[in-house]
């Protein structure tokens, strides 16, 4: 058997035993820390993948969340003008009622005062006519004795200065 | 580090060239590819690195390495392996054919820091120094993107992670990942390093196939639970009367599967340094440079494949203990 086909003791002896001490110490100093580090780094980025993932979702929430208080905001709004308009006729009406009212009453109370006035004026007209008639009446009496046709000159003279105003 | 890549290729199909005159000229009388072929791919006691001069007068550019000797009669000694040169003996031992023995012929267990061993020791520390730099590239860029060298093996890193491990052994892949990865590193780096200049075929050796092979099944029988050992001696949806043939099968399986990525290793390693280094050869054997166009071509070719081969093997025989760890 050629040499190189025979295993030496010496050297399965070192090999073995420099191995053993290689597989220990890059265990403890290299392949530990390098593949701690490697699953920490991947660990890390599945991390910051998922939460990335889950702040899109929240965004995508979020946003239909504001879209929805947006309408509901346009919804409120939309209301709201509406009240005020049927708030604002509401009192339009109610106050041209009463401006109606209003002006109805002080018409009233005027032809009211109008007929008042023209009662009193025409008490008083018929008072003046019944006093200038009796009046009248007096002179005439008092003349009649004199002259007869002095008397009637003179009815006619006080006639004229009887102004019916 | 695509940068590096291609220096180290550039050096890889130098690095031959630079080699082969001395293999021949050691030899003093011809050339002998087998023999410059074996001692390439082999284990030495020295690591030699150039031969300047020829025959006679030849220097031999090598560095000693340490002998660490364990004799029953003796106990252990160490020494430097310089003491051995030229069929020289030290404390009783010498080298025969790069081979230690006593002198008095007794039984001696060589546990010396051989050209193998030297690079064994240098890919660990090599290792080290790379993956804590990564671990501390971690922490430097906590939280953020990953740099140098740190994204360099990250991909590679989750790739055994989510490919290899998740998907073959499943939930609980996590407490393997320190052995998949130091074992893909390892065969990596080793088959990169077995590609430069001068350097030791470590990963295409088969005591260091037997060796991450071995703990492979270890690792593959601590994890085995009832349904691993019911597929071996009751597989389900077999025949009764198959049933001793199959039970047979499968338990002589516990022991070819790491056989075979023991194997698989050694072998695409070993064999692709042989076709690297007889295309060289050829220069020799021919004497002539007319077939040098073709020795490069053809080396290069290969010598790019085995680059891919490196990560490739070391990818299989992931895979492959991910596959058995994770099987019921």
């Amino acid at each position: 058997m050629p040499a190189f086909l025979n295993p030496e003791l010496g050297l399965i002896f070192w090999q073995l035993v420099i191995f053993l001490l290689v597989l220990f110490l890059l265990g403890k100093f290299a392949w530990r820390p390098i593949l701690l580090s490697l699953k920490e780094r991947e660990d890390t980025i599945d991390n910051a993948l998922r939460m990335a993932d889950q702040a899109k979702i929240e965004m995508q929430q979020l946003k239909a969340g504001n879209e929805k208080l947006l309408a509901d905001a346009r919804h409120e709004r939309d209301r709201m003008m509406q009240e005020a308009t049927v708030m604002a006729n509401q009192h339009r009406d109610a106050e041209k009622a009463r401006a109606t009212d209003e002006a109805n009453r002080i018409i009233t109370q005027a032809r009211e005062a109008i007929q008042q006035e023209k009662n009193a004026a025409l008490a008083e007209v018929k008072n003046t006519a019944a006093k200038l008639s009796v009046d009248i009446a007096e002179r005439i009496l008092r003349r009649e004795l004199a002259e007869p046709a002095a008397q009637t000159q003179l009815v006619d003279s006080y006639l004229k200065d009887v102004k019916l105003n | 580090m695509k940068r590096l890549l291609s220096i180290l290729l550039c050096f890889v199909s130098l690095s031959a060239f630079a080699n082969e005159p001395a293999a021949e000229a050691s030899k003093g009388e011809g050339f002998n590819p087998g023999e410059m072929i074996l001692e390439h791919i082999g284990d030495s006691h020295e690591w030699h690195l150039a031969t300047l001069g020829e025959g006679e007068h030849a220097t031999h550019v090598s560095v000693p390495l340490p002998i660490i000797a364990y004799q029953p009669t003796k106990g252990l000694s160490m020494f430097s392996g310089g003491q051995l040169a030229h069929g020289h003996s030290h404390n009783g031992l010498k080298l025969e054919e790069d081979k230690l023995v006593a002198e008095d012929g007794s039984k001696v267990y060589d546990f010396s820091i051989t050209k193998n061993t030297a690079s064994l020791l240098f890919s660990a520390a090599l290792m080290l120094i790379v993956f804590t730099a990564v671990a501390r590239g971690y922490k430097k860029n906590h939280g953020r993107a990953p740099s140098g060298l740190q994204s360099f093996f990250e991909p590679v890193i989750i790739f055994i992670r989510d490919e290899i491990a998740r998907k073959n052994i499943g939930p609980k892949y996590e407490r393997y990942m320190p052995y998949l990865l130091t074992a893909f590193f390892f065969i990596w780096f080793n088959n990169l390093l077995g590609l430069m200049p001068g350097a030791a075929n470590l990963s295409g050796n088969i005591a260091v196939t037997l060796v991450l092979a071995l703990m492979t099944l270890v690792i593959t029988l601590a994890s085995s639970n009832k349904n691993y050992w019911a597929h071996i001696f009751a597989t389900p949806g077999v025949p009764k009367p198959l049933l001793p043939i199959m039970i047979v099968v499968e338990f002589l399986g516990i022991f070819t599967k790491p056989f075979s990525l023991m194997i698989r290793l050694f072998a695409n390693i070993t064999a692709g340094h042989i076709v690297v280094l007889s295309f060289i050869s050829l220069v020799f054997i021919f004497k002539s440079w007319a077939v040098a166009p073709v020795t490069l071509a053809f080396g290069l070719f290969i010598n790019i494949l085995e680059l891919l081969v490196a990560i490739l093997q070391a990818f299989i025989f992931t895979l492959l203990t991910a596959m058995y760890i994770g099987a019921p």
